[in-house]
């Protein structure tokens, strides 16, 4: 009888020896967590910032920082599928939340649904309804959104505006007004860049078009692409790239800001990564060095895109990869990650002091204005939709003919189940 | 005779292993892709583990040729084939001249070759890079004539959106008749010299006839397109062309100067002492026994300008249509846009292309063994 209770306590106190170390690993994570994204360069900083946050709370964790540059994921992209398909993902991916994240993974039945992590962190609270519903679909939420940028806004330089006795257009009638006005002076009215700036531009012109409300129906498939309505806005976007320089496939996005800075362009239309480059690498202050204003007949209405990490189905180091995922969500890591990117936290909640004047105002505006997805970054198409577009956009900008391309659009709706 | 078989089942043997490996990863993967792209795999869900793919036979070459979405993939391949021709005449044809210079003698020959050769050492993407940099709008090449004190040039080599030799893809057919026409009748005046008969009945009259026919019939044939698009020579693509001429004519000068050092003396001399020139030496001599080195050359190169891709992508990008390739769409199309069937049918086309170029020469090659 005392053998069998030496026994007994010989297996207890040997299955709490096995058992000891796995306690303690629940509360320290090891091993790796490969992180993959298109953040190098400008944005690396950011990034950085938010993987030393991670460090500080897993020291264990050795962090595998996978990036493949290029800009808006061109690159990062096909590497990160061909990298699913071969069966070795990555342990969370950037992708831009919305329908390109859907429309290629979710769709394909390849990530983790985060619900449950949004209802234990309270970040149903935290973050606007309407973008949690623009991450989900009604079967869950697939990302977590780092932050939010803004699309339709308009560059300009005050001391240029004052040179040439011009005011900062509100619409695009006013637009007309001063554009052959500068156009006379040998000033560029409107400086474009390679290729993807166009579809950055058609979004803004668009919405101006179609307004807030069409631009929703087209995406919902409510409003057909061959509408009238759609033929207007490619009519106008055709008016507007009259005004445009005509070397712009040749130009980085970087060198149209250029343009606009020195003298040579009036205006530019890009997202508000420009004030990051503007404040950062040209070393402005918002409102003085540059200015900014929603584009032209979009006052009042704020075109997002967001940039998130989601949680492939079989990441190899998956408690890890939540981890990484608890830190994108935080407010800290948010706070830490947004100044650094030029862009505004996803959370209601964040600290608006870290931030500069110009992000401060979009903070503001992103909180009362009306919110649509952006196409040319993925948020209102899917990427079959966005990539015929390129071509649409190439076609139009050849032949310059509205009707063609709306059909074109409509088409390619119908191929990308629109 | 025991053997004699014993060594042929030697020799099977040792084979057999890349016989199998390349009849599964060559043969077996194109035997895929050709299925691949006779379904519909592609758009969402595309990439589940398990997608839904439909027969749908040869729909999406169709769409290529004659769809409303499929206008970039049609400037793309006809880019392609300008890319070719131009590539093969401004290669061998500089690197032939190269070559003969070098093959001269003059002082520092060595030095001189190796020069020449060095850029193909190079990769697409460094050279591409460099050449992008060469050929922007307000810099490089254009900034030229500044220092003799002239204007700078305004040419915009790789974002031109002019086009030469434009020709409207609806009369697709007509115009695949007169290639066809003027092929014939070349070859019809290349052989008249030796067979005046038989040129005129197999080459000279059936190109006449087919030429003028489509000439006064044309009208009759099928539209390829419901609408008017045009295609051409586009501009832009000359920059691309320079760098690659730049970079390949130093190999074919190495062909040629290895063919022309091949030559024996004696020849030479002995053409000199019959008289001939010095272009009559080349002219009559070398370069006609240098067939076989042209043949490669054409081959090597025009695979090469099928394959285009690294260095397009590093000079304009991957969007910009007036440069564009079909292996370029053929990436974007499988991996931007998801639509695998779409981007296995490019491939298709492409691997299509390029048996054009290789087939008769391994015709030929069989012909001659045989005859041999």
């Amino acid at each position: 009888m005392k053998k069998a209770f030496a026994k007994i306590c010989i297996v207890m106190v040997a299955a709490l020896l096995l058992s000891a170390p796995q306690i303690a690993q629940a509360k320290q994570l090891t091993g790796e967590l490969e992180i993959f994204s298109w953040w190098a360069g400008d944005e690396g900083p950011a990034l950085e910032a938010l993987i030393d946050l991670y460090k500080k709370q897993n020291p264990e964790v050795k962090v595998i920082n996978a990036t493949v540059t290029g800009g808006s994921g061109v690159n990062a992209r096909a590497v990160l599928k061909t990298r699913m398909l071969g069966g070795e993902p990555p342990d969370s991916f950037q992708v831009h939340a919305g329908q390109e994240l859907i429309g290629t993974w979710v769709k394909s039945d390849r990530m983790e649904d985060l619900t449950p992590l949004f209802k234990e962190q309270g970040w149903m609270d935290v973050f606007p309804e309407g973008l949690v519903k623009l991450i989900g679909t009604d079967k869950g939420i697939w990302s977590v959104p780092v932050n939010i940028h803004r699309s339709n806004v308009m560059w300009y330089s005050p001391a240029n505006m004052k040179k040439w006795g011009i005011e900062a257009p509100k619409t695009w009638d006013e637009f007309f007004k001063i554009a052959p006005q500068l156009k006379a002076k040998g000033v560029t009215p409107l400086a474009l860049a390679q290729n993807w700036t166009a579809n950055h531009l058609w979004e803004s012109v668009a919405l101006a078009s179609l307004g807030p409300d069409n631009w929703d129906a087209l995406w919902a498939g409510k409003l057909k692409f061959d509408s009238p309505e759609v033929v207007k806005a490619w009519e106008l976007f055709g008016k507007v790239l009259e005004y445009t320089n005509a070397d712009a496939a040749s130009l980085s996005w970087q060198q149209a800001t250029d343009m606009v800075l020195d003298g040579r362009a009036a205006f530019n239309i890009m997202g508000d990564w420009a004030a990051g480059y503007m404040v950062t690498t040209k070393k402005l202050v918002p409102g003085k060095g540059f200015g900014y204003m929603a584009s032209p007949d979009t006052t009042g209405e704020f075109m997002f895109l967001a940039d998130s990490f989601g949680l492939p189905k079989g990441a190899p180091h998956r408690d890890n990869a939540i981890a990484w995922l608890k830190v994108l969500g935080s407010r800290e890591g948010s706070d830490a990650f947004n100044p650094l990117k030029g862009s505004i936290s996803a959370r209601k909640d964040s600290d608006l002091s870290k931030y500069n004047d110009y992000l401060k105002s979009a903070a503001k505006d992103f909180g009362k204005d009306r919110v649509v997805g952006s196409l040319a970054h993925g948020v209102a198409a899917n990427e079959t939709f966005m990539s015929g577009f390129a071509s649409v956009m190439e076609m139009f900008l050849k032949s310059k003919n509205p009707k063609a391309a709306s059909m074109a659009c409509a088409q390619l709706a119908k191929k990308a189940g629109i | 005779m025991r053997e004699a078989s014993l060594d042929r089942l030697k020799a099977f043997l040792t084979l057999l292993p890349s016989m199998i490996l390349i009849g599964i990863f060559v043969y077996g993967f194109i035997g895929n892709t050709i299925w691949t792209s006779m379904t519909d795999w592609g758009g969402t869900g595309a990439l589940a583990v398990e997608p839904e793919k439909n027969f749908i036979g040869l729909q999406n070459y169709v769409d290529l040729f004659t769809g409303f979405l499929g206008g970039g993939f049609r400037q793309d391949l006809v880019n392609a084939v300008y890319y070719s021709v131009m590539l093969l005449a401004g290669a061998i044809g500089l690197g032939m001249f190269i070559a003969i210079l070098l093959d001269q003698k003059p002082k520092g020959e060595d030095f001189l070759r190796t020069v020449f050769l060095y850029p193909m050492s190079l990769s697409f993407i460094v050279s591409g890079t460099i050449w992008r940099w060469l050929l922007a709008p307000q810099g490089g090449v254009n900034v030229l004539p500044t220092y003799l004190g002239m204007e700078p040039l305004n040419f915009e080599w790789l974002s031109s959106t002019a086009a030469i030799l434009e020709f409207n893809w609806q009369n697709l057919f007509a115009i695949m008749l007169y290639v066809v026409a003027f092929i014939l009748i070349m070859t019809g005046l290349f052989v008249l010299k030796g067979d005046p008969q038989r040129a005129m009945k197999r080459w000279l009259g059936p190109g006449v006839v087919i030429g003028a026919a489509t000439w006064m019939f044309g009208g009759l044939l099928p539209e390829a397109l419901f609408m008017e698009e045009t295609h051409g020579f586009n501009m832009a693509t000359l920059g691309i062309i320079m760098a690659t001429i730049w970079q390949y004519s130093g190999y074919t000068m190495a062909l040629y100067l290895a063919g022309f050092n091949g030559i024996s003396q004696d020849l030479r001399d002995a053409a000199m002492l019959d008289g001939a020139s010095e272009v009559g030496y080349y002219r009559h001599v070398a370069i006609p026994m240098l067939k076989p080195i042209t043949i490669s050359a054409v081959i090597i190169l025009s695979h090469i300008s099928l394959k285009m891709f690294d260095l397009i992508f590093a000079m304009t990008g991957p969007d910009n249509a007036e440069t564009g390739h079909p292996a370029l769409n053929m990436y974007l199309t499988t991996f931007r846009a998801n639509d695998f069937a779409v981007g296995a049918a490019i491939a298709i086309v492409l691997f299509l292309v390029a048996a054009t170029f290789i087939v008769p020469y391994l015709v030929s090659q069989y012909r001659q063994r045989r005859r041999g």
